[in-house]
């Protein structure tokens, strides 16, 4: 009853954003995001839930995207005719296709074998984009117009808007198809087959025959969410079936935490944002997205959703408050120290004379400009460090149980 | 008719022989035990039976129809299900969801995506039961992973014999146990396997003559006699090569 309320104010959620965010920038951030959404969930399929770990997984997405394309151009020629809003569910069986196809051959063993093996069709696949010109349209890629076909109830998907409503709707049911998909026999046995494979064997299944039903799922999904992308922008072109693109769903995955289900959406949305706000300040946000990466790897292993999950005990405990003063003490030098560290790294990027930085300016070549910014790092790398004991005190304090107050 | 016949059964690495010329019958029922001094081929048996290595020649016949050079998992379905000597059980999953995943093929749920778990009344009830058999039902929501040795030892053997399989082999399953958690191990094993065919590997004598209706006896690679207990305690062969100079019946170690 409890999950049916959390899927009910989910839908609610998505059908109410737009009325808060409704400028033309962030319907379309709204719209990365529910595409992001999908495709990472997807990609969590093999990762998270089967161990799989994939190099290759735009492939899916990206020849989905193309079959999605062409799809559209067959509703503007007038080959046939259906509601645009089928139009992912096209891409979905052209990426299942797909990972049948590859999949027969590469979920025989996880591990490195698997990560090579889809890293080599990940290259191979971008490579031959560029050649094979009558279906992905060479370096230009394959345009369509999602307006033609008939209107569905009046939509005829001419504005963002709509096509946010029609992204969200799809969004959501894939979501819960994913999440449908890891409670039944063949989700749970993805697990058993990523925590011991022998053992799966022994236990009357076929390892590979587990991974492949994961992997064909995941190529649907991924599939779907390439659809969706070609609904949203009309165009596909080689750099959504790369290595950039299936690097980048391995990153919302992992920031967002494998080992729950709703942690790649997390981190969907997060680096959705982080990509669209970074970008407009800095030509070095790919720079900052890969030192997130680092340190969520470093210091979060199980990621954003894992770091958020962890204060469930104190929680419990209704200690929560026990932290909040230790977490402001670390996180205002943190802050500066981080800012400082940036504010560096900006300076010694730009080719102004004057770089400003927060409303301070420095004279990016002078000496005192990098005194002052080393000073204030140093300092405040020496108030986090001295604020940490603290800090791991309170955390030990506000998960401690004290008799009498187990829950 | 023998549950499982042993033909010929060799199995080389290399040049290296480890199975020479084993033939052996187990009869539907019995609790056979095979002893032998480290080294001797027992887990190398287990593995050639259970398909998780390959004969270099010779036959295994299950229920008369060929099982060697097949899937673990071909076999696991017609009826033969195992334990293994360190444990191997799925760490991260709960102990409920290790043993419900053990029940799945057996239930008849095979590869679905169609049927949700959580609404599958009876694969439920049945993994309730088999929590409580074993002794692990208080510790179901645990990541099997956190189990203590013994528990895991016992979880082993839930999943074993979860499928429902008409013949289990065990593979030390009270090995490293203390000796309170062997004796309520061993008092397990007899409840959860009343009614099948057994055989099992085992170092501890106390247990092996315990538990076993036939003892097998193999060193390096052969099996040199096979008997009732009785008759392989006083086999003067079996103490040459295996006991030394002892008489079985104190704790071999």
């Amino acid at each position: 009853m409890f999950k049916f309320a959390i899927w009910i104010i989910f839908a609610i959620v998505i059908v109410l954003l737009p009325q808060f965010f409704s400028s033309l920038l962030s319907v379309s951030i709204l719209n990365q995001m529910a595409i992001a959404i999908v495709f990472a969930l997807s990609y969590n399929m093999l990762l998270g839930q089967g161990g799989m770990l994939s190099f290759g997984h735009a492939v899916y997405f990206g020849l989905g995207g193309f079959m999605a394309v062409h799809a559209l151009l067959g509703i503007e020629d007038g080959n046939y005719s259906f509601s645009v809003t089928l139009i992912p569910l096209v891409g979905g069986l052209f990426g299942l296709l797909a990972a049948l196809f590859i999949g027969s051959f590469s979920t025989h063993k996880a591990g490195t074998v698997f990560a090579m093996i889809s890293l080599g069709v990940g290259e191979l696949i971008a490579a031959s984009s560029l050649i094979l010109v009558s279906f992905f349209g060479g370096e230009a890629g394959v345009s369509g117009d999602r307006t033609y076909g008939p209107t569905f109830f009046g939509y005829d998907f001419a504005q963002d808007l709509q096509v946010y409503y029609l992204a969200a709707a799809w969004m959501f049911i894939a979501t819960l198809a994913m999440y449908l998909f890891t409670q039944t026999p063949a989700g749970r046995m993805a697990n058993a087959v990523r925590d011991n494979p022998e053992r799966a064997e022994f236990i009357g299944y076929s390892a590979r025959r587990v991974r492949l039903i994961s992997f064909v799922m995941a190529g649907f999904f991924a599939g779907i969410a390439g659809g969706l992308f070609a609904v949203n922008y009309e165009i596909l072109t080689e750099q959504n079936l790369n290595a950039v693109t299936s690097g980048n769903v391995l990153l919302m995955a992992y920031i967002g935490g494998l080992g729950f289900f709703i942690g790649p959406m997390v981190g969907a949305v997060v680096l959705t944002l982080v990509n669209s706000v970074l970008s407009h300040y800095t030509t070095l946000w790919m720079l900052y997205l890969g030192i997130m990466f680092v340190l969520t790897v470093m210091f979060l292993p199980s990621g954003l959703t894992g770091f958020l999950m962890m204060h469930r005990t104190p929680w419990h405990l209704g200690k929560i408050r026990l932290l909040i003063k230790p977490y402001i003490v670390t996180a205002i030098p943190g802050a500066v120290f981080a800012l400082s560290l940036v504010a560096m790294v900006e300076m010694a990027h730009t080719s102004e004379a004057e770089f400003v930085f927060l409303g301070a300016s420095f004279n990016s070549s002078g000496p005192m400009s990098w005194g002052v910014l080393v000073a204030i790092a140093l300092a405040s790398f020496i108030a986090l460090r001295r604020s940490l004991p603290q800090l791991r005190e309170a955390w030990a304090q506000a998960n401690a149980i004290e008799t009498g107050d187990q829950p | 008719m023998s549950l499982l016949q042993l033909q010929g059964l060799s199995k080389q690495f290399g040049d290296t022989k480890i199975i020479r010329d084993v033939n052996l019958e187990i009869q539907p029922g019995e609790k056979h035990a095979i002893i032998g001094p480290n080294g001797a081929g027992k887990s190398t048996l287990f593995h050639l039976i259970s398909g998780r290595y390959h004969v270099s020649s010779g036959s295994i016949l299950f229920k008369g129809s060929p099982i060697h050079n097949r899937s673990p998992f071909e076999i696991t379905r017609l009826g033969l299900a195992r334990s293994f000597q360190v444990t191997n059980i799925f760490p991260l999953l709960s102990v409920f969801e290790n043993v419900r995943c053990a029940l799945l093929w057996s239930m008849g749920y095979r590869y679905s995506f169609w049927h949700l778990l959580g609404k599958a009344r009876a694969l439920n009830t049945r993994t309730e039961e088999l929590l409580e058999e074993i002794g692990l039902h208080a510790r179901r929501n645990l990541p099997a992973g956190e189990l203590a040795y013994a528990e895991q030892r016992a979880l082993e053997l839930g999943i074993a014999i979860a499928s429902g399989a008409e013949m289990i082999l065990l593979d030390e399953p009270v090995a490293g146990m203390s000796h309170t958690e062997a004796t309520n191990a061993v008092a397990l094993i007899r409840k959860v396997t009343a009614g099948k065919t057994l055989i099992m590997v085992e170092h501890d004598m106390n247990i092996v003559f315990d538990l076993a209706d036939r003892i097998s006896v193999l060193v390096y690679g052969e099996i040199i006699a096979s008997d009732v207990p009785s008759k392989i305690r006083g086999n003067p062969r079996v103490q040459e090569a295996y006991l030394g100079e002892v008489v079985p019946g104190g704790s071999d170690a």
